[in-house]
């Protein structure tokens, strides 16, 4: 149990995975401050919300900037904001693609380079980046999308060397399907599929991906660095 | 808004001394002065206390004197034409920057 002093910062917590991950850092003891382009979800006295868009550089460091400001540490960043699109690649519009790695990889990157910047004046702290279980399936259909996430997790490889020194840890979690809006237009027998590819075969539970996240922030976790974790052994 | 050059100088001027604080050895320190390199061979920062000296200057414009800014640019790292090579160049960047 944390003390209620830790400050955690959460991208897209305005429902599913990271809407869970808020509450439930929350309870453990963390002061969440969290954002997404709409309005709140959560409303509870450790929490407060940022409406912006994950990608406007200004926005992301003025916010960053104004919780380092107020709290003088920041602890834990989960970059867990993301966008996803299931198309064949050859009917794939390019505004998609840029929507995505707008999102994805631009705003994984900003948020890490701010909040990296008030850690390392404190010699401390925790990034976690979701990935997906489709970079290592390389699911047809989800090319654009495995591109962004591919490339957040090499980013998130050579984040962790650079910040070493810093005493930051970078690492990433590739979570299954779980029962989020991102899945909710993908058929059952793609995702079925999915699952017969796993070594374990059901969706995966919020609670299997902050358990990972769990690990990756444990003080006791100080030499993990640069590492990816793939649920359900994809 | 209008940048206080002087202010500006101040604070970079602050963020080193806060490097020397670290340093005992006297040679080692950077000199308060507008042609002190920061980057290359004659900088006597490696590139590890340079991200760090940006850090910092960017920590105190924003809560010193308001400035909020993110120091990054294509030719960082480079020695010949980074506009962070020396405190002249730096100081002169920040006020070129739009607040």
């Amino acid at each position: 149990m944390e003390t209620g002093e830790e400050v955690m910062i959460i991208t897209g917590t305005r429902k599913g995975i990271g809407k869970y991950l808020a509450e439930y850092y929350i309870s453990k003891g963390y002061t969440v401050f969290g954002c997404s382009r709409g309005e709140p979800t959560i409303k509870l006295d450790a929490y407060e919300h940022f409406c912006l868009d994950v990608a406007d550089e200004p926005a992301v460091a003025k916010m960053v900037r104004s919780i380092y400001k107020k709290r003088k540490r920041i602890d834990v960043l989960i970059n867990n904001a993301g966008a996803a699109s299931m198309n064949h690649v050859l009917l794939t519009p390019l505004s998609s693609v840029e929507a995505m790695f707008r999102t994805n990889v631009y705003g994984t990157f900003l948020f890490s380079r701010e909040v990296a910047k008030c850690m390392a004046n404190n010699k401390h702290g925790r990034i976690v980046n979701l990935v997906t279980i489709a970079i290592p399936l390389k699911l047809e259909g989800e090319s654009v999308y495995v591109a962004s996430k591919s490339a957040v997790e090499r980013f998130t490889q050579v984040l962790a060397k650079e910040l070493a020194s810093f005493n930051i840890t970078c690492n990433s979690v590739g979570p299954t399907p779980v029962s989020t809006d991102l899945i909710r237009s993908v058929p059952e027998e793609k995702i079925q599929k999915i699952l017969d590819s796993l070594m374990i075969k059901r969706l995966g539970t919020f609670e299997d991906i902050s358990n990972v996240i769990d690990f990756f922030i444990a003080k006791s976790s100080a030499y993990i660095t640069g590492q990816t974790i793939y649920l359900g052994g994809g | 808004m209008a940048i206080d050059r002087q202010k500006v100088l101040e604070t970079v001027y602050a963020s080193i001394e806060m490097i020397n604080e670290d340093r005992e050895d006297k040679e080692s320190r950077l000199e308060l002065k507008e042609e002190t390199r920061l980057v290359g061979r004659q900088s006597k920062l490696d590139s590890l206390k340079f991200v760090g000296l940006i850090i910092d200057i960017e920590q105190r414009l924003a809560d010193e004197l308001d400035i909020e800014i993110s120091l990054t640019d294509e030719k960082a790292m480079s020695q010949a034409r980074s506009p962070f090579r020396n405190v002249q160049s730096l100081v002169d960047y920040i006020c070129s920057l739009e607040v």
